[in-house]
């Protein structure tokens, strides 16, 4: 079973934080320092797997943990899961996220933290495996994401009104009109254009 | 409001723009003020938003209780945006401790009977999570319909909720058993995976649904086969191995199944040989497959031949050059080694090479590893290795190893010698990381070992003479040099090089001891004793060893003070005691484990308890002894005489008389136990209220016939459980007629309620005749020992 998912970066601020356990809240902050301080001192070049601090479980747990450029995924899991096999399933999950949010990075977690937990729901589930296929994954997710934008109608609407005046393309207005002795100040809308 | 609330992205750009903790702290405690606003009048359209904002603030560490009841309400929108974020927050600000979470019981229902897919799924999520106990119970029929449905993504999720809810509440099993056998004629890979999941819980949990699901073996079999025989597949396959997942999966469930059971095995072994010996291994799926495959094989009951190709291909990645490879291997071995420990010792050498590993994780499970490898055979060549290990070993691998080292040289140690050689090697080297009995265990064996005592006690003064920093070595060199000091000014130890030692400079290593700041109390407390002990060793004047005496004798330490002045004293008064008092120790005792000792001390005060039982200062003992016998046997053996009823005034008098007799708390009725021409045994009784274990019985004897009733004692005896004192009678002689009874009381202790039963022998002269009469008195009252 998978007791915990971790997503922090090199300086240890948290991406994504999910439990499986129930921990209460000021355990489950120093959880995180503690398997960021762990895995801060392991090199490059040696294996990903780490006993878990004394913190998270006992001995029968253990860290798999993955380097992607600046960001540690970390899963902490006990001994009924596959070592190597959970690091095939960062593997995918890092994968799934790349489907979705077009060549992933850090700023894609910090700033679509809810979006990242929707499509991490879809791999893993109450702490076991669900499901490893990431075509089948990312249809689910844009099937959902769909949705939410079908639904989001009017709650967006003043956002489409004010985008579709943007696009109108509106003819050339004169600034003055000189009708004899009239003289109409036309007012600048050029911030409606 | 005038000032609106920040979107999440601006929020979050906000909080990454403070430059310092404080102002971050500031911007979200600002922002959660609005949020608090915001759920108590806000837009409901906009509540959504406002809880995705409060769940990234609770993931940087700050609360969010407060969210906690609009979960419940964004749950029970009928929105899909709604939905998606309540039941997120419900899943990482929810549990069971709290109230609130079976108030989305009824939420969940209704999403999981009316919602379309996605709410179902979301639904089934959470209630995986954070489902109690009473919440599975209660969903119970909602997710047993879904498991049955036609779409496969709602089915696979409902049969992972299934296995949470088995471990929440086991009586579920029998509930999510049956459908089991259609869910494993499915394709979809999506359900076999968590059908396999759910199935390996239910045999986990019942060893009846093991036996239930072993006839599926075949079954399978079969799927695996087709995964292993089957190409390239799109949809599935990782690195050009399909569906590694699913495979590993069924790997494990077949293991649990085919443990211990010959027909299973040997429908899997054919399977097992062919996958061990065609997986590719130059990706890592395809590695995962195999290590899965070798513990399989090792734990079913396969063929010889089998085995031996799996422990073969466990040395094989020993050697791999991929370190996650290594150490897996390095962990299966461990888990093999009880077992198969004859196959896991021929790879023993490349297991001592990781030990040289920079890696920590390779190296802690190598260091595992050669501990459990450690026999008689290889003793001496391992503990030079780890020997080696010791001294280049990572600081949080230290204790482990020393103590590792220690325990395989009290079990295999070929000599004394060696022995006392290893543990000194490993207290120079790491002596503080040593356990606090080795210092014990050393005194222990260097004592036991008389031909030894030279030669250690030579290779201690010089290893205490190069460094005195590492404590429990300069505790036990001192006491050696303390009783074996005479044996170190000889200098003869033929084993190692001889040490030609000055009295003086002996005394000067012990003072150095004493007065260095590295020196725990309790060595310098050895350090004192050892040098009292030189006084009688040692053939010059006392006069060195008779200052520092003198000098501690104002020391701080309060131990070293008693000491100090106490050896003074013996020097000053009781010089011709010095002597005796300071000779050779004799063996300490191997003190057992505690339990042991517990043990010894339970035993002793079971053999003090029976002794109290029996009557004290009874004449007549065997007959004593023949009472209880006939009482432990089967009951109802001596007729009782028929009671009769006894005046209650009588008794009642009595039991006032007695001086020592406490005020009934709840009067137990009294009981006539004998009546025989005129001579009458009453028993009364109390229990007092402090102990309630405890009664007090007193027997009254009444003589209201016409002849005198001389001689009398009466013996009692309780089944084995109960405890008898018999305290002496006020007399033994009844006259004719008299109101002057006899009266002797029992102290019973009962501590387990058991059932009293009391048998009683009495002999008296009456009307010119010897009596004798034994009975059981069977009218006992309840209350006497409920």
């Amino acid at each position: 079973m998978i007791q915990a998912i971790l997503v922090f970066n090199n300086h240890g601020k948290p991406r994504l934080v999910r439990f499986y356990q129930r921990f209460p809240e000021e355990i489950q902050q120093q959880i995180v320092r503690e398997t960021f301080h762990l895995v801060l001192k392991r090199d490059d070049n040696i294996c990903n797997f780490l006993e878990g601090g004394s913190l998270i479980g006992g001995s029968d747990y253990k860290l798999i943990y993955r380097h992607y450029a600046t960001l540690y995924f970390v899963f902490c899991v006990d001994s009924s899961e596959s070592e190597l096999g959970i690091l095939d399933l960062i593997q995918v999950f890092v994968e799934t996220l790349d489907k979705c949010f077009e060549n992933v990075c850090e700023l894609d977690l910090i700033f679509h933290m809810d979006k990242v937990h929707y499509i991490l729901q879809e791999v893993v589930m109450g702490g076991m495996v669900l499901e490893t296929n990431m075509n089948e994954i990312v249809a689910q997710i844009e099937a959902q994401n769909r949705l939410e934008k079908a639904e989001g109608g009017l709650s967006a609407a003043p956002a489409r009104a004010v985008s579709a005046v943007k696009n109108i393309n509106l003819p050339e207005i004169p600034r003055n009109i000189n009708i004899g002795d009239l003289n109409i100040k036309v007012p600048n809308l050029s911030q409606f254009v | 409001m005038v000032v609106t609330s920040l979107k999440l992205q601006d929020l979050i750009e906000e909080i990454r723009g403070a430059k310092t903790q404080a102002q971050e702290r500031e911007v979200i405690q600002r922002e959660c003020a609005h949020i608090r606003a915001s759920f108590r009048d806000g837009d409901p359209a906009q509540r959504h938003r406002q809880l995705a904002k409060l769940l990234y603030v609770h993931m940087l560490g700050y609360p969010a209780h407060f969210g906690q009841m609009e979960c419940l309400k964004l749950i029970a929108s009928p929105r899909f945006t709604d939905k998606r974020v309540g039941y997120l927050g419900a899943m990482l600000l929810l549990d069971e401790r709290h109230d609130a979470h079976l108030l989305i019981t009824n939420s969940i229902k209704n999403d999981l009977s009316q919602g379309f897919q996605p709410v179902q799924g979301l639904a089934l999520c959470t209630l995986s999570t954070m489902g109690s106990a009473d919440m599975c119970r209660d969903l119970v029929p909602e997710v047993e319909k879904l498991l049955l449905q036609p779409s496969p993504y709602v089915r696979k999720k409902a049969i992972l909720t299934a296995v949470h809810m088995i471990r929440k509440a086991p009586e579920l099993s029998s509930v999510f058993l049956p459908p089991c056998t259609q869910l494993l004629q499915e394709h979809h890979h999506g359900i076999l995976l968590t059908t396999m999941t759910l199935i390996t819980e239910l045999c986990e949990q019942s060893p009846a649904a093991l036996r239930h699901f072993r006839k599926v073996v075949p079954q399978l079999v079969q799927i695996l086969r087709t995964l292993v025989t089957t190409g390239y597949s799109a949809e599935h396959s990782i690195a050009g191995v399909s569906d590694p997942f699913l495979q590993v999966q069924i790997l494990r469930l077949l293991r649990i199944l085919g443990r211990s059971h010959e027909e299973s095995s040997e429908a899997m072994n054919d399977l097992l040989a062919q996958v061990a010996t065609n997986t590719d291994t130059s990706r890592n799926a395809g590695s995962a497959i195999l290590f899965e495959t070798v513990l399989t094989i090792m734990d079913i009951r396969s063929a010889a031949g089998l085995r031996v190709l799996a422990v073969n291909i466990l040395g094989r990645f020993l050697l791999n050059s991929d370190k996650n490879i290594r150490y897996v291997a390095l962990t299966s071995l461990l888990r093999l080694v009880q077992s198969d420990h004859g196959a896991v010792q021929r790879h023993r050498p490349t297991v001592v090479e990781c030990l040289q590993e920079t890696d920590a994780s390779l190296s802690r499970r190598a260091l595992e590893l050669s501990l459990a490898l450690v026999n008689s055979s290889n003793v001496r060549a391992m503990i030079r290795e780890l020997q080696a290990f010791l001294e280049y070993c990572p600081p949080d691998l230290r204790a482990d190893c020393a103590s590792g080292i220690l325990l395989a040289a009290e079990r295999f140690a070929p000599s004394k010698r060696w022995h006392i050689d290893t543990i000194l090697h490993v207290l120079t080297t790491v002596g503080t990381h040593v356990r606090d009995d080795a210092v014990a265990n050393l005194i222990q064996l260097i004592g036991g070992a008389r031909e030894l005592h030279a030669y250690s006690v030579c290779r201690l003064y010089s290893a205490l003479a190069n460094d005195i920093s590492q404590q429990p070595l300069v505790q036990v060199a001192a006491w050696c040099i303390g009783e074996f000091g005479d044996l170190l000014l000889e200098g003869n130890c033929e084993e190692t090089e001889p040490l030609q030692v000055e009295e003086e400079e002996v005394l000067a290593l012990l003072e150095k001891v004493l007065q260095s700041h590295l020196s725990l109390p309790a060595t310098r407390a050895y350090a004192l004793t050892a040098l009292m002990k030189l006084s009688t060793r040692f053939r010059g004047d006392n006069n060195r060893i008779r200052q520092v005496v003198s000098i501690y004798g104002s020391c701080v330490d309060v131990e070293l003070q008693q000491r100090a002045v106490e050896y003074n004293t013996l020097f000053r008064k009781y010089d011709h005691m010095r002597a005796a008092i300071l000779e050779r120790m004799p063996l300490v005792e191997r003190g057992g484990t505690r339990v042991e000792e517990e043990e010894k001390e339970s035993n002793k005060a079971a053999q003090l308890s029976e002794a109290a039982a029996p009557v004290p200062a009874e004449p007549q003992a065997s007959k004593l002894l023949d009472l209880l016998h006939l009482l432990d046997g089967s009951s109802g053996e001596a007729p009782c005489p028929p009671p009769q009823d006894p005046p209650p005034g009588g008794t009642l008098v009595h039991l006032l008389d007695l001086p020592c007799a406490p005020a009934p708390p709840a009067a137990i009725p009294d009981c006539k136990a004998f009546e025989r021409d005129g001579v009458q045994l009453n028993l009364s009784f109390i229990r007092p209220p402090e102990t309630p274990a405890l009664l007090l019985i007193t027997v009254t004897t009444t003589n209201s016939s016409g002849g005198d009733v001389t001689h009398f004692t009466c013996q009692a005896a309780v089944p084995k459980s109960l405890q008898l004192q018999l305290q002496a009678p006020s007399g033994d002689t009844v006259p004719a007629r008299s109101s002057l009874p006899i009266t002797q009381l029992f102290r019973i202790l009962n501590p387990n309620k058991a059932p009293l039963r009391l048998k009683l022998r009495l002999t008296y002269h009456h009307l010119g005749q010897s009596v004798q009469e034994t009975f059981e008195v069977n009218n006992l009252p309840v209350e006497t020992w409920q």
